[in-house]
């Protein structure tokens, strides 16, 4: 019963959304608009209704009804609870789901919440965001039934990946999808802008805390995702240039120009064609994101499921949305005004500078992504790796590091270099300092982490100037939000330079009793016992790591799973405040003389990747909030005013 | 300056970013992309030693040799014609056995032993290395499909 309900509420919820869509251009064509009245009642609906469906499908596996095929495909009775709950998202089904869910309840927050737009641009935003949910609800309804029956029902199911059985799974998913769905809505809001002739402050101010929230979600969905790829696959790397990756990168950076673009055209009313430009764009990489992950068409980690029909059928919605977006912003884009002025050098200068270094990164992550496809279609299998990201993007990361060390510091409309000159010498200093003192440390390293060292150091006392002067009581919310968040980024590139640059491994085989050395500590591998877990069976290592007559055990584990069946390495960290010692235990060597395969690793000040991306989000936050509370003080601006 | 040649300039840095985007990604992905080969390609191509490429095919049974070190190997990868032998150094892939398929990244060295530096093996159950998915194999026959239908 409860799946029936469930896709009953669906094809209702789809219903709703065409309400939404011919309500809304009813009232743009500048008809009576008799439907216009429905429209905001339509959206509450169809969120209630995606969110009835969403827990619809987790009561099924929380209950885990066989009868339903995507709860027998993978869940299974003995699965430990937590996991048979995030298996409601852990599918593409339930991802699809989750995705809806999410859209359709922000739908529902903009008709209800949203105040300071025209009520004409707020119905042509829900009628664009009505377009854009009814195309997913097609995908869903027609190619990606989640509550689709199982006769006869299996007695068991068949289980979860156990890569994915694991807490990381239970958020990384939905914080991804949450930062993808908040685009879809500065999308809506940008179209919807476009058609009524609405794009300038107001519009911008409206946009900006979807796009903040967005880009906070993937920000912590992109550092969760590269923690968890570095404990759980037991490779000891944090960031793989896998398609899947690059798939939530490519939202991220249009997401971080977006962001910066939107504040120019809310405050300076500024870079307004560009701004509209981005969130389209944003989009678009938010589909080729759910397009490459969902279609298994590329080799991936991440490609669990090889199925060309609903790939075909996301590009299809892809290259629709996106090429019907297109031509709208080509045929309205000459009625939008040119925006103020500035001078290069001025802070829209800066932010100009971000988002042209941000969209270079984001087109050679896109072609080295899009590369092999393109290739195998003309019949060459090709595979484009680390080398090609690391060599291509990282200079252009370098150069925007730079531009970040300069661009907060100069003033809105014109300023001039020689006004920071001192702060610009002292920064130059610091670089170069840092980059001698990293160099004389470890000679032999490559350039790119050397300056990344350099870059990060200048950037972590930089990044604090653009509190010098102010009464720090009196500062808006937002400028400790950006400190803190380009601190956030110092801290994560030093965390991503010492890492690549002065990381240390051995790989060796080790019999009980037997030690290796790495990087001053001492790993004596004192035992290695069989566990058991609830659906597992493991080997476990026990490692006493000795440093400067400090000891500490490790356990790593190598497992062996049933349900399906597959082995994963439990990796074992041992984290000090500059590094972590990271061990993997493997099969016993084959000779059969008791060995054990042990590789382990020193990394370098490598926590500090994820702490920075931690940092950069709370920055997020708390702008964020501080605008929400802003907005909460003043009272709502429904008034058009002129640009 | 006029507020229209503005805009012109800032979509004039764009167009000349973007290009350059274009020229840098185009540059690094003559030297760092790398192609796909069977034995029996690799064998028919003139891949100089020291360039980076990919090798797929399947572990010839009894081909595995383990070094006394206890974590280097050496292998034989074959496909229907030709076979080719390949190093490595590191832990295999927990389904890195013989009989089945691997996809092995790495390089040609001057003696034409392909040096691994990564393997990747069938990954689950119900994954099969891409690349592999199309070569007729006996180990891809025996993949089994574990949802119920």
């Amino acid at each position: 019963m409860i799946a029936e309900a469930g896709l009953a509420a669906l094809w209702l919820a789809a219903a709703m959304a065409l309400l939404q869509l011919v309500g809304g251009l009813t009232l743009l064509r500048g008809g009576a608009g008799q439907l216009a009245p429905l429209v905001k009642p339509a959206a509450y609906m169809q969120g209630a209704l995606c969110a009835f469906a969403f827990f619809a499908l987790m009561w099924l596996f929380y209950v885990t009804d066989l009868s339903v095929l995507l709860v027998a495909s993978n869940s299974h009775i003995d699965k430990p609870m937590i996991f048979k709950l995030a298996g409601t998202w852990g599918n593409h089904e339930g991802s699809m789901l989750l995705w809806v869910a999410v859209m359709s309840v922000s739908g529902a927050a903009i008709a209800l919440l949203e105040k300071r737009i025209e009520a004409k641009t707020l119905y042509a935003t829900l009628a664009v965001q009505g377009f854009i949910a009814l195309g997913f609800f097609a995908f869903l309804l027609f190619a990606s039934n989640p509550f689709e029956r199982l006769v006869p029902a299996p007695l068991e199911g068949a289980g979860l990946n156990p890569l994915l059985q694991d807490v990381g799974l239970a958020f990384h998913p939905p914080t991804l999808y949450m930062g993808y769905v908040g685009l879809s809505i500065a999308f809506s809001f940008a179209v919807g802008a476009l058609l009524t002739n609405q794009v300038g402050p107001a519009f911008a101010r409206a946009m900006r805390p979807w796009v903040l929230a967005a880009w906070i979600f993937l920000t912590i969905g992109i550092a969760a995702g590269s923690y968890w790829a570095y404990y759980e696959l037991g490779w000891g790397g944090w960031w793989f240039w896998d398609p899947v990756e690059n798939a939530s990168l490519m939202p991220w950076l249009a997401a971080t120009a977006l962001l910066h673009s939107v504040s120019v055209l809310a405050t300076r009313n500024a870079l307004r064609a560009w701004t509209i430009m981005l969130a389209l764009v944003a989009f678009a990489m938010s589909m080729a994101g759910t397009f490459l992950v969902r279609s298994g068409i590329l080799t991936s980690v991440h490609a669990f499921a090889v199925d060309p029909e609903r790939g075909a059928f996301i590009l299809a919605l892809m290259l629709m949305y996106t090429s019907i977006a297109f031509v709208i912003f080509a045929l309205r884009i000459g009625t939008v005004k040119q925006g103020e002025p500035f001078q290069l050098v001025s802070r829209e200068g800066g932010i100009v500078a971000n988002n042209i270094f941000l969209s270079v990164i984001l087109a050679i992550v896109l072609i080295g992504t899009l590369y092999p496809l393109a290739a195998e279609a003309m019949g060459d299998k090709i595979s484009v790796g680390p080398p090609y990201f690391n060599k291509a993007t990282v200079p252009v990361m370098l150069l925007l590091m730079l531009a970040l060390l300069i661009g907060p510091m100069l003033r809105w409309r014109r300023d001039a270099l020689m006004r920071i000159k001192y702060w610009l010498i002292g920064g130059a200093a610091i670089l170069l300092c840092g980059g001698l003192v990293a160099w004389r440390l470890a000679p032999g390293t490559g350039l790119f982490p050397l300056l990344g060292i350099a870059l990060s150091l200048a950037l972590a006392v930089a990044a604090w100037l653009p509190l010098r002067g102010r009464k720090l009581l009196r500062t808006p919310l937002p400028i400790f939000g950006m400190v803190i968040a380009h601190f956030g980024i110092a801290v994560s590139v030093f965390g991503m330079a010492a890492e690549s640059g002065f990381s240390k491994e051995t790989l060796t085989a080790l019999a009980p009793g037997e030690s290796a050395e790495i990087s001053g500590w001492k790993v004596r591998l004192s035992d290695v016992k069989p566990v058991v877990g609830d659906n597992w069976v493991a080997v476990e290592g026990e490692m006493l790591a000795n440093k400067n007559g400090n000891s500490f055990v490790m356990r790593p584990q190598s497992r062996h799973f049933f349900k399906p069946e597959m082995q994963t390495s439990e990796a074992a960290l041992l984290t000090r405040w500059n590094g972590q010692l990271y061990a993997v235990i493997a099969q016993p060597d084959q000779e059969g003389d008791g060995r054990w395969q042990v590789r382990l690793w020193w990394k370098p000040f490598v926590t500090f990747i994820w702490f920075g991306g931690g940092l950069i989000a709370l920055g997020g936050a708390i702008s964020l909030f501080g605008r929400m509370f802003r907005r909460a003080r003043k009272p709502a601006i429904n008034k058009w005013e002129p640009a | 300056m006029k507020p229209k040649h503005q805009r012109l300039l800032l979509a004039l840095i764009a167009v000349v970013a973007l290009v350059s985007a274009g020229l840098i990604a185009a540059s690094a992905l003559r030297e760092e992309a790398s192609y796909f080969y069977t034995p029996t390609t690799l064998a028919a191509a003139n891949v100089p030693p020291g360039k980076a490429i990919r090798l797929g095919g399947m572990v010839q049974k009894g081909s595995i040799v383990r070094a006394a070190d206890g974590v280097s190997i050496t292998f034989i990868v074959q496909d229907q014609e030709r076979s080719q032998k390949v190093a490595y150094r590191g832990i295999t892939p927990d389904l890195f056995v013989e009989g089945s398929g691997v996809v092995a990244d790495g390089r040609l060295r001057p003696d034409r032993v392909f040096v691994a530096e990564s393997l990747l093996a069938k990954h689950d159950e119900n994954y099969v290395p891409k690349e592999l998915a199309d070569i007729d194999m006996t180990a891809a026959e025996n993949t089994q499909n574990t949802v119920s239908q």
